[in-house]
């Protein structure tokens, strides 16, 4: 049995989850269907977007931001942040450019921030 | 003086929507004037993700939104001045700026619209008593300082307010390897969006306490060492018997934004005590004949999307006085929130021949559930909205079409209430 907020809207409804049998899901505290959606992804597959900065080099600017290009698993975010750790990026850098290919399950880190190139 | 047909002070969400819209719609004479080195104005230190649903249906960071309007700045080959502070505005409007490149100068301008945006609350506004430290810094400095200088503000954090700002600076410390011990929030209710509270607080079990609050501060060395937190009643006072004390060396404040509305004073355009931005009709005009406001200068949102909306319309209605596209205003119309709304914005209707449709914007004092937003012009109901719950945090928009607008005539009033079936 787990406790869950549902993310949905302002509602917020407070909604418990059976999860004993992972075939069938039971969910309680809902209004509408949109929080047995949530509650069942959260309890079986929670993922999360990862976003950061990171230092960048040969620009005006010291950091750019970063992201990863899809959610990845709740779990892995601390690996996840590990690797952002390792990355410094040299100028110059576009949105979208790939900062660190492949850091998590096939989801590339990619910059949200663009630094231009000091001459 | 230079003389310019419009002047658009910040160059943030606001100030670069209203200047897109106002070149679409045959504007071509502006500058937009922008105190920091880079547009986008907060969005650049906004790095998390969640902007741009409504705009461009789908979801990008705080960066990538501010970068999208840029492009069509760009793209229309807008003028606008980096490094440039305006420090005075007039009501005849000539807009006074400083920069390193050019020194001080003055622009005559047809209209201007300012776009200047929202302050933090700092500590002095809601009277923390305790040490003078360091250490205690506003969500939104902290925030500065990690995402764009990355810097790091304290090591063990107790965040005081449960805003927005807040709970995503209590994710961001954390992922940074700081331990943030608690968010304290006075109300019995967040001002933050659940998806906030779950996935920056519950994720990583930090906990959130309501009905709390810091009543003081203690410092080793002139550094935060601990703050005191306790209970408050139903009156929000502190019950001290439930104080408790938690060692950490760091205290975010997240108590709240102001709109910023100095250079507005100047020009002596009239402000509104509830909303702390300027009093303005359906176009976005302030008090002052030229001068226009738009953005969380006008009004905090909780949503860059809004301020995005908000700030087009305002850009084409400068447009349109620039370019008398309109016919003169011959009155107006007030608009007063009852029963629960708090406030509407734009607090009146000015009456030309324009029946353009009106969006009205409102926030509610109190969290209720199952209510009906209702529009009355003169006791009728004109327009309403069902909502299963509407709190204080989130904006609520109702939209009077041409029809409704063209109903709407001087000596009337048009008054927002709430039918309110139950409260919380």
């Amino acid at each position: 049995m787990k406790e869950l907020i549902c993310i949905n809207c302002p509602l917020g409804c407070r909604m418990n989850v059976d999860d004993s049998n992972i075939e069938d899901i039971k969910v309680t505290g809902n209004t509408c269907l949109r929080g047995v959606k949530y509650a069942v992804s959260e309890v079986t597959a929670p993922k999360r977007m990862v976003t950061s900065s990171v230092p960048v080099t040969g620009s005006s600017v010291s950091r750019v931001s970063v992201k990863t290009t899809n959610p990845v698993p709740k779990e892995k975010i601390f690996d996840v942040l590990k690797l952002i750790k390792k990355v410094h990026a040299k100028a110059p850098v576009a949105i979208g450019t790939v900062l660190y290919p492949n850091i998590c399950d096939g989801v590339d880190l990619v910059a949200t921030s663009g630094a231009t190139k000091l001459d | 003086m230079k003389n310019c047909d419009l002047v658009i002070i910040g160059g943030g969400p606001a100030g670069l929507a209203a200047a897109v819209a106002a070149h679409d719609a045959g504007v071509k004479d502006l500058v937009i004037l922008e105190r920091e080195p880079t547009l986008g104005g907060i969005l650049n230190q906004c790095i998390h993700n969640g902007f741009g649903l409504h705009t461009f249906k789908e979801e990008l960071t705080g960066p990538e939104y501010a970068a999208r309007f840029e492009q069509m700045a760009y793209d229309r080959n807008l003028n606008y001045k980096l490094g440039s502070t305006v420090i005075n505005v007039t009501k005849d409007r000539v807009v006074t700026y400083v920069s390193e490149e050019e020194g001080l100068q003055k622009i005559s301008a047809k209209a201007v619209i300012l776009t200047c945006g929202c302050r933090e609350r700092p500590r002095g506004a809601i009277n923390i008593p305790g040490a003078r430290a360091a250490g205690i810094f506003s969500a939104g400095t902290a925030q500065k300082l990690v995402n764009i200088q990355g810097l790091m503000p304290g090591k063990e954090v107790v965040i005081l307010g449960s805003g927005d700002i807040g709970l995503i600076m209590a994710r961001r410390m954390t992922f940074e390897g700081a331990k943030v011990k608690a968010v304290v929030e006075l109300m019995p209710y967040s001002s933050g969006l659940n998806r906030n509270i779950v996935q920056c607080l519950n994720d990583f079990n930090i906990p959130l306490k309501f009905s709390h609050t810091v009543v003081d501060i203690k410092a080793t060395d002139g550094r935060v060492s601990s703050v005191v937190i306790a209970q408050v009643d139903d009156k929000l006072r502190p019950i001290m018997e439930t104080a408790e004390e938690i060692a950490c060396d760091t205290l975010l404040l997240s108590v709240g934004l102001l709109p910023e509305n100095e250079l507005a004073s100047y020009a002596d355009v009239e402000i509104s005590p509830i909303t702390n931005g300027a009093i303005v009709d359906d176009r976005m005009m302030t008090s002052v004949e030229g001068i226009f406001e738009c953005g969380n200068v006008l009004h905090v949102h909780d949503l860059v999307d809004y301020v995005s909306e908000e700030s087009a319309h305002a850009g084409r209605c400068a447009a349109s006085y620039i370019l008398s596209q309109n016919s003169k205003v011959t009155g107006y119309v007030p608009t007063v929130g009852t029963n629960g709304v708090r406030y509407v914005v734009p607090q009146k209707i000015a009456k030309n021949d324009s029946v353009e449709p009106i969006s009205l914007r409102m926030r509610v004092g109190n969290v209720y559930k199952n209510v009906e937003i209702a529009v009355l012009l003169d006791g009728e109901k004109v327009a309403s909205r069902k909502k299963q719950i509407v709190t204080p945090g989130e904006m609520e928009t109702i939209v009077l079409n041409s029809e409704i607008v063209a109903k709407v005539k001087i000596g009337k009033q048009l008054e927002v209430t709430l039918n309110v079936g139950g409260t919380k």
